[in-house]
């Protein structure tokens, strides 16, 4: 009986200990979880926590020493130039760990494995695109090139320095919640980050959404939905480009009689549209400070862990201070003590599909000019945690990979294929850009730095403490004829293929522009002179702006740069606002309407945090755009590219019969005046709902984040108070905003700010892990100081940590 | 659970004078050699290695059943309390608010202490009524 009993307990204890250490009774594992010495606790980090260290490590070729600022920036001295990237590993990986392993999972198409089935259509829509098979390639030149090679070498290693001296106390936060440990760093997942950055920013096209759009409106309408050109664009480069190349690129004389078909896929999920910054550069002869002025704001996803880790890399050779990616050796938005840079995203359609027709079942043969080309197959093993394998065999063609196939679409039928062309396929030394931009010293350097840029392409600013400013819109463009890739081209014809890239003499660029300031919002680089098409979608607004601004500035300093930086003057309502007031009817509204209709007039155009007019002006233009084009889109295909955000606009300031404002549901021809005023009536209820729930204040209803990347809400912050939006400098819209502003002043006196919407730990356990999300949305700024390790310490500096080879 | 236990009665090998005193003595100090215990072995040992200390320290210590389920209970309620509660204090309770919004959907640090205490406690109490039982099912046989 005793007996009994004690082999009870003994069981009770046992099951209890398995059930609170995995994950399949309970959701979460609470006894490994909650362990003080093992579980989350050991995550909070103490708001006094020491950094002051002597580290040894393996791989080390001599003495490092770090010291980190208030903010826990890493100030990095190493005798030898590798050493230091070895300890950018290190500091990446101890305090950005888990979000570099996540992000270069997510890159390689593996997030099934962590999280369950849920995530299988991310994973094979990546496998698809080959984001793996880019990154080999791209590995396999960047290591053929020694000095890439030690570099991300040394960098790996430190990665793994810190990842071999964790423990199940120590593991990130993250991987004790969700319950997975991280892999060891390679250089392929460098490589994989890179790509992970290309797709986020060069992966952007609506090849089949423009088709089906031509398929079902026919050449004329297309047209008039789908303007050639912008009628109000501010190049980035104003005038002439060239019009002279050795590279002429030719139409296939069939193109004007090939009628696309409509295609029934459902599309992947696109990068977000929002991806796009802000970069600007006035010279000596604009600013105060004795030197040009550079700002930057790339506008990404909004993330915590926050996508860049601040740091200084001080070698013998060079001093370079700026942002970080975790998952990457070298600084990617810099100033060291001869010149600063930044970049805008390119933006150019670099990713366009080719029809594959296969001649059996087998897929093993494609039709080629006349022949069957053989194909190569992928083999794709997707593992899915606590499911079996999911395989894909993704055939390889001239084109690319097949992303796209009938008999995997839901009502897909018949044995049509598509395959992907993406530059971001060809191999590239995107990093050798930023081992060179890290130690140039003047524009010469820096065209030669940037010139190794080819996918994501990059609107790059220079300014050097000599004086000199400039601008290139660097990348591998593919030099395409008009329209080429705007729609899927048939694959078994070698003149469809891209011909050729742009070549460099034509690359649009600027050095000491006589208007004394260069810059860029993602506009188009050039205008329509320029010899080679460059596509039709991009955003004109913030280009505008800026130029306007700048061409304002007389001897600003970095106070005017910030205040510009931070502007919520909305350019667009300022055109759109005229045609709305014009056409819209009051006295035909009720009088509950025209308290609305009165404050959407009285608004004074900048989207600040309180500011209801803006809230209005949304509704009333989502609406008026629904009431325009909604009659027409009724029965088009489900797949189908929608007219630009500036289309309807442009239409209109310049001619109001425009066709497509008739509701070609009813009988009567509405004029602009009804459909305006209707669109208002209907924009109502909502614009009255926002009210009632208190979300009439645009940062109320804008509800900007600053989401955790597993989405976790409580690890995120939320319903931040901050202005702006698309189409405003401070491009701040629910989730993506300025995800690092950066003004260098290059002076006499090198003066620089900077803040991000996050903190220098990827540890939600820290204070330093939202530290600067406050400063971000009022508009403060952070000094950046490069520091020096001769003389005194610097003041800002807290700990040191002393890195030894063993 | 308790009550079924509650008609053994344990070894005793203690001198009857100092019966009660002894008892509270060997009682605490079986409650503080368990969370050392406890501690030490979570140095190197993975959570559940608390259920170990528990157990052996009951198992070496002659006490009766209940007692021990209660010295193990206590002894881990108060280690993994007093630990959690330490560590979240010098954070300022910064984590604590997160994680308990996400496990208890509430933000309230004093909540998730108090199941890490539990969860410790209940852990320890059931190791030590079974090094405790273990004992007295050897001794009798």
């Amino acid at each position: 009986m005793r007996i009994l009993f004690t082999i009870v307990t003994a069981a009770i204890t046992i099951v209890l200990c398995y059930i609170l250490n995995t994950q399949s009774v309970l959701p979460a594992p609470l006894g490994k979880l909650l362990s003080p010495q093992h579980g989350v606790w050991q995550n909070a980090e103490p708001m006094e926590a020491d950094f002051n260290e002597q580290i040894n490590l393996k791989g080390l070729q001599g003495a490092v020493e770090v010291q980190f600022n208030d903010r826990l920036v890493p100030h990095i001295f190493a005798e030898y130039e590798n050493d230091a990237y070895f300890v950018q590993g290190y500091l990446h990986a101890r305090f950005r760990l888990w979000q570099m392993d996540f992000q270069t999972l997510a890159a390689a198409g593996r997030i099934s494995e962590i999280v369950g089935e849920k995530a299988l259509p991310h994973d094979r829509e990546f496998r698809r695109l080959g984001m793996v098979y880019a990154a080999e390639r791209t590995l396999e030149v960047m290591e053929a090139d020694p000095v890439l090679k030690a570099q991300c070498d040394a960098y790996t290693a430190g990665v793994n320095a810190r990842i071999d001296e964790l423990t199940a106390s120590t593991l990130p936060l993250e991987y004790k919640l969700i319950g997975y440990y991280p892999e060891r760093w390679s250089n392929l997942k460098t490589a994989l980050f890179l790509k992970y950055m290309s797709y986020d920013l060069a992966a952007r096209e609506n090849d089949f959404e423009l088709t089906n759009a031509l398929s079902y409106f026919g050449r004329d309408d297309y047209r008039l939905l789908f303007p050639l050109h912008q009628d109000s664009l501010d190049p980035i480069v104003p005038g002439i480009v060239g019009s002279d190349s050795a590279l002429k690129v030719m139409a296939p004389i069939s193109y004007d009689t090939l009628s696309p078909q409509e295609t029934m896929v459902s599309v992947y999920d696109k990068p977000a549209p929002e991806t796009g910054s802000n970069n600007w550069v006035i010279a000596p002869s604009r600013s105060s400070t004795g030197g040009p002025i550079l700002c930057n704001d790339p506008h990404l996803g909004l993330n915590l862990p926050s996508l860049w880790y601040e740091i200084q890399i001080t070698t013998p050779e060079f001093s370079t201070y700026g942002v970080s990616f975790p998952g990457s050796p070298a600084v990617m938005i810099v100033f060291n003590d001869s010149i600063a840079w930044g970049v805008t995203n390119g933006g150019r359609d670099v990713r366009d599909y080719y029809a594959i027709e296969f001649k059996d079942e087998s897929r093993s043969e494609y039709l080629f000019n006349g022949s069957y080309l053989k194909t190569s197959f992928r083999y794709e093993r997707i593992r899915i945690k606590d499911k079996p394998d999911y395989i894909d065999t993704v055939p390889y063609t001239i084109h690319g990979p097949v992303m796209y196939e009938d008999r995997h679409q839901p009502r897909g039928q018949g044995d049509r294929a598509w395959a992907v062309r993406w530059t971001a396929h060809d191999p590239g030394k995107e990093l050798k850009t930023f081992n060179l931009l890290n130690r140039a010293t003047n524009y010469d350097e820096f065209t030669e730095a940037v010139g190794h840029m080819q996918t994501p392409g990059q609107n790059f600013v220079f300014a050097a403490r000599n004086g000199d400013i400039g601008i290139r819109t660097q990348g591998k463009w593919p030099a395409k004829w008009k329209e080429q890739g705007d729609f899927l081209m048939p694959g078994r014809d070698s003149a469809f293929l891209w011909q050729g890239v742009i070549p460099d003499a034509l690359t649009p660029a600027q050095y000491n522009p006589e208007r004394g300031f260069v810059s860029s919002g993602n506009q188009k680089p050039a205008d329509s002179t320029y010899p080679y098409y460059l596509g039709m979608d991009y955003p004109l607004t913030r280009g505008r702006i800026i130029n306007r601004m700048l061409e304002q500035m007389q001897s600003a300093g970095v106070e005017d740069m910030k205040k510009m930086q931070t502007d919520n003057y909305n350019i667009f309502a300022e055109m759109a606002m005229p045609v709305l007031m014009r056409y819209i009817q009051p006295q035909e509204l009720t009088p509950e309407m025209q308290v609305y209709y009165q404050k959407l007039r009285a608004w004074n155009l900048r989207n600040e945090p309180d500011a209801e007019g803006i809230t209005i002006f949304e509704l009333v233009w989502e609406a008026f755009t629904a009431a325009v084009y909604d009659d027409e889109y009724k029965n088009a295909p489900k797949v189908v590219a929608r007219p630009f955000q500036n289309t309807l606009l442009e239409a209109l300031l310049k001619d109001s019969t425009y066709k497509f404002i008739d509701n070609i549901e009813t009988r009567k021809h509405e004029t602009p005046e009804e459909i305006a005023t209707e669109a208002f009536r209907k924009a109502y209820p909502k614009i009255a709902e926002a009210e009632a729930g208190g979300r009439l204040a645009w940062s109320m209803y804008k509800d900007t984040r600053v989401m955790h990347l597993a989405r976790l809400e409580p690890l995120s912050r939320l319903h931040l108070p901050i202005g702006g939006g698309k189409h405003i400098i401070n491009a701040t819209t629910t989730t993506h905003g300025p995800s690092w502003r950066m003004i260098v002043s290059m002076g006499p006196k090198i003066e620089a700010y900077g803040v991000f919407p996050g903190g220098q730990q990827g540890n939600p356990g820290s204070r330093f892990y939202d530290w600067s999300v406050d400063a971000w949305v009022k508009g403060e700024y952070h000094p950046l100081k490069i520091i020096s390790r001769n003389g005194e310490r610097d003041p800002s500096i807290r700990w040191t940590m002393h890195f030894k080879p063993e | 659970m308790v009550n079924a236990i509650l008609p053994f009665d344990g070894p005793c090998t203690l001198n009857q004078n100092n019966k009660k005193l002894t008892h509270s003595m060997k009682w605490i100090i079986t409650v503080l050699l368990t969370a050392l215990l406890s501690f030490a072995l979570c140095l190197f040992l993975p959570w559940w290695s608390i259920a170990i200390a528990a157990f052996a320290v009951s198992l070496c210590i002659p006490m009766k059943p209940w007692k021990s389920f209660l010295s193990g209970f206590l002894s881990l309620l108060i280690l993994w309390g007093g630990l959690s509660a330490w560590i979240s204090g010098e954070n300022n309770h910064l984590l604590a608010g997160k994680i308990s919004v996400l496990i208890l959907n509430d933000n309230n640090p004093f909540l998730l202490i108090l199941m890490t205490a539990c969860i410790g406690a209940v852990v320890g109490g059931f190791a030590a009524l079974s090094g405790s039982l273990l004992r007295y099912s050897v001794h009798k046989s």
